[in-house]
């Protein structure tokens, strides 16, 4: 298989998540955006993981740690998002501005 | 074209088909369901390119973890539906497209131009032993980092939700 498909459809992905994470309002679907792109980065190590053929597994252990930081990601981001909207009601990103000088 | 190469193309576009209708839908909770798609499909991927532990992996804590924690944060944020609440203005979709384009077209061409002719060799499938061992005797210093961080983000997690 050549090296350009699974490299491509990485370069996609990524390319959708952030157009997500720009387009979005929704606090939510931004941090799906986030994953999409995370998957990408996964994807990618996967790949040169199976072209390099390393003997050491280097780019699958990556990837799985990527995957447990997706899951601290989305756990945090998901605690902040329940907070903001406990106390302000929404949780559109472009009415949270209480950090806005 | 090799059967492996026909089953990438298929998942690729699912998956690609996925990804695009979790930014573009108009409910949240569609756009929750097309991400396990999307994951699901990747996951898939990674069955091709000979990595089957990290797959199993990515089904189960992407979509069986990831996204039901997603789907509890729609439900307990009230999901609102309707492409005004989700979405940006149309000006700032515009943006968000031309950088969105952009870098695919950026990343296209200049990884065409490193690995255009490049290819992956057919190979047996990473044994979870193999990648365990891997783990365990070489990464055990970024696995225990992994594990201090997964600590903190619980700790972090329940101070932050916890109703005081």
């Amino acid at each position: 298989m050549p090296l350009m498909y699974p490299l491509v459809f990485a370069a996609f992905l990524f390319s959708v998540g952030v157009y997500g994470v720009l387009a979005r309002r929704n606090a939510v679907m931004v941090l799906m955006s986030i994953e999409l792109m995370l998957n990408a980065v996964n994807v990618n190590l996967i790949a040169f993981n199976a072209y390099l053929r390393d003997q050491l597994a280097t780019g699958q252990v990556f990837a799985l740690f990527v995957i447990a930081v997706a899951a601290a990601e989305v756990g945090i981001g998901l605690a902040i998002v329940l907070l903001i909207f406990r106390n302000r009601e929404t949780v559109n990103i472009d009415e949270v501005d209480l950090l806005r000088w | 074209m090799t059967g492996q190469e026909v089953a990438f193309l298929v998942l690729a576009v699912i998956g690609g088909l996925a990804g695009l209708l979790v930014v573009t839908s108009r409910n949240v909770v569609h756009a929750a369901l097309y991400l396990v798609v999307a994951l699901a499909s990747v996951a898939g991927i990674y069955l091709l390119l000979a990595a089957p532990f990290v797959a199993f992996v990515q089904v189960i804590i992407y979509v069986g973890a990831i996204v039901v924690l997603l789907l509890f944060g729609i439900m307990l944020t009230r999901a609102p539906v309707g492409r005004r609440v989700l979405d940006n203005t149309l000006r700032a979709r515009v943006g968000a497209f031309v950088v969105g384009g952009g870098v695919f077209v950026m990343l296209t061409v200049f990884l065409a131009d490193a690995f255009g002719s490049e290819r992956i060799a057919t190979q047996a499938a990473t044994a979870t032993a193999a990648l365990g061992e891997s783990l365990f005797r070489n990464y055990v210093l970024p696995f225990e980092a992994v594990s201090v961080l997964l600590l903190a983000a619980l700790i972090g997690a329940i101070v932050l939700a916890r109703r005081d």
